[in-house]
């Protein structure tokens, strides 16, 4: 083979599949996938695997995926990048291959693992080769459970990740999902009509604003594939490359400036919702806020951030919605985050403002003890250092949660108005004394219950409460 | 185009925050729960009229249950 006929051959398959597929990609808002490693990477792809893989046959350049080492901010990650111009990024024998070697080389080398997905699944005519066997596509996902834990791994999603594919992103530490684009369904609404008799569009079954806000496959919605791989970088820039190494402290910055007082921004009256973000960005380095889950059980915000130049990982309650009071998804979202957190050293802040786990017959039905006691479980596991801060109230199993006292938080610190109680003063009291309230003539009932209320508020003053050495210290916020 | 909005979790209605006929602005509190002792605010999610009120103070209402219609 002559120098020009090699030159030839890499031009061809450097433009990936078929010209009308590009065209209809564009069409779409889908960047080649060359372009999006260009973006992602400081100086593009600098080792590229298994270019020629599939060559003999024209018409699978590279096999349909891209597998190498780029540079993100300087760090060396692994990437497998489907190219969905090659029979819409299917995998076949060798696409399966390329994407086990350079998981290999992730473990091997202890780097980030990127996964850029684009791709219809299996190709069905070669899966002999490609599905059932110890090279076959289930050992991607045994190679990602290995690589848990010990490298992050980050999946861009920028077009449909089908039936078994769509275990990649699962066992991903974060997914990130192009408005429109972006779907994730073990079987296609095709499938569904024919097996089970179901009439759903893609979008409603499997698509980005579902899965971000409804099943919490799926973390983070961004409108465009830039955005997406923006995302990504700031999110990687919290971690460190492998769990032997800590993360990189940045620059210091300060919070935003701020208009309003912490004492202005949390109401004093217990149960009065308040906006906790407003909280989170007066304590944070400016613009440091990199959030997880933004629209999946909101009522409970998680989020990497920075506090002097060093990585934090904030859980904090949202009393603006649902009161901050935790569901089977809320405690699902936090453990997940928990678990994420520990494994990178990046040390835990608790904002605590929780009336507890909610109750019912519905959230019992649900397994609200199940999904809780994995919250409770990450938290208590977690060795990284843990903050608790209780903001304004900690009640019943909430506290717990929260990271309480009895899970050796490094420190528990409380603002003035902290309450810390089995449950609220109102509760409590009709929980104690409701055969004594029902006897007394209703006139005299509300005396009774505003002065054993205020009885119970003494009771659980976070001044006794430190007294006690429960809290720590009681921090005033001006 | 109708937008209903609907309880984020099962409560009372504590509290109406506007007229039918109203305009809202989107993120505008319609009305505010209480559950679990928590005032919980249920904002519009578009800007707009009230059409209609679907709830009166003192209602129990079932998580997803709709409360009002914006137009």
């Amino acid at each position: 083979m002559s120098l020009e006929e090699l030159q030839e051959k890499i031009r061809r398959i450097e433009k990936g599949g078929h010209e009308k597929y590009h065209k209809t990609n564009e069409s779409r808002g889908k960047l080649f996938v060359r372009k999006r490693l260009e973006l992602l990477f400081d100086k593009g792809i600098n080792i590229e695997d298994a270019f020629f893989a599939n060559g003999i046959d024209d018409t699978l350049p590279a096999d349909g995926v891209v597998t190498g080492i780029g540079q993100i901010n300087g760090q060396d990650v692994c990437v497998m990048a489907n190219d969905s111009t090659v029979k819409a990024g299917s995998w076949g024998k060798r696409t399966v291959e390329k994407i086990l070697r350079i998981q290999e080389t992730a473990i091997k080398l202890e780097l980030p693992m990127f996964y850029l997905v684009d791709s219809a699944g299996a190709r069905i005519t070669d899966q002999i080769e490609m599905f059932p066997g110890r090279r076959g596509a289930g050992r991607i996902f045994h190679n990602q459970i290995q690589l848990s834990g010990r490298v992050p791994q980050v999946c861009l999603l920028f077009g449909p990740s089908a039936a078994g594919g769509a275990y990649i992103p699962a066992f991903c530490d974060i997914v990130i999902m192009v408005d429109g684009n972006a779907s994730m369904y073990l079987g296609s609404p095709r499938m569904a009509e024919k097996v089970i008799g179901e009439k759903v569009s893609l979008e409603e079954m499997g698509g980005a604003k579902m899965h971000t806000s409804v099943s919490g496959v799926g973390d983070v919605l961004v409108k465009s594939e830039e955005e997406a791989i923006f995302y990504a970088q700031k999110y990687v820039s919290y971690f460190p490359a492998n769990f032997h190494s800590t993360p990189k402290i940045q620059a210091s910055q300060a919070p935003k400036a701020f208009d309003k007082s912490i004492s202005e921004i949390v109401p004093e009256n217990q149960n009065t919702a308040f906006n906790m973000y407003d909280l989170i960005e007066r304590i944070i380095d400016e613009n440091s806020f990199c959030e997880i889950k933004k629209k999946f059980a909101p009522e409970l915000i998680t989020g990497l951030s920075r506090i002097n130049g060093q990585s934090i990982g904030i859980i904090a309650n949202q009393p603006r919605i649902k009161g901050g009071v935790l569901f089977t998804d809320t405690a699902d979202k936090a453990a997940k985050f928990i678990q994420l957190c520990d494994a990178f050293h990046i040390p835990l802040l608790f904002l605590t403002d929780v009336p507890g786990f909610m109750i019912g017959t519905k959230v019992e039905r649900q397994g609200i003890i199940r999904h809780g006691a994995k919250m409770l479980y990450a938290m208590s596991e977690a060795t990284v250092p843990k903050v608790s801060v209780i903001v304004r109230k900690a009640y019943g199993a909430g506290l717990y949660a929260m990271a309480g006292p009895a899970f050796e938080p490094d420190c528990v610190l409380a603002f003035p108005n902290a309450q810390i109680a089995v449950m609220g003063p109102e509760t409590a009291v009709h929980a104690v004394y409701a055969n004594k309230i029902a006897k007394l003539p209703e006139d005299k009932q509300a005396d009774f219950i505003k002065e054993k209320q205020e009885e119970y508020q003494a009771e659980i003053d976070i001044y006794r409460l430190a007294s006690e050495m429960v809290v720590d210290d009681i921090i005033h916020p001006d | 185009m109708m937008q209903e909005v609907k309880a984020s979790m099962a409560g009372s209605v504590w509290k109406i925050a506007v007229n039918e006929g109203e305009k809202v602005e989107e993120g505008q509190d319609i009305v505010i729960l209480e559950s679990m002792k928590m005032e919980i605010p249920i904002p519009a999610e578009t800007s707009g009229t009230i059409k209609e009120l679907k709830v009166s103070e003192g209602d129990f209402v079932n998580e997803e249950e709709v409360i009002a219609v914006i137009e």
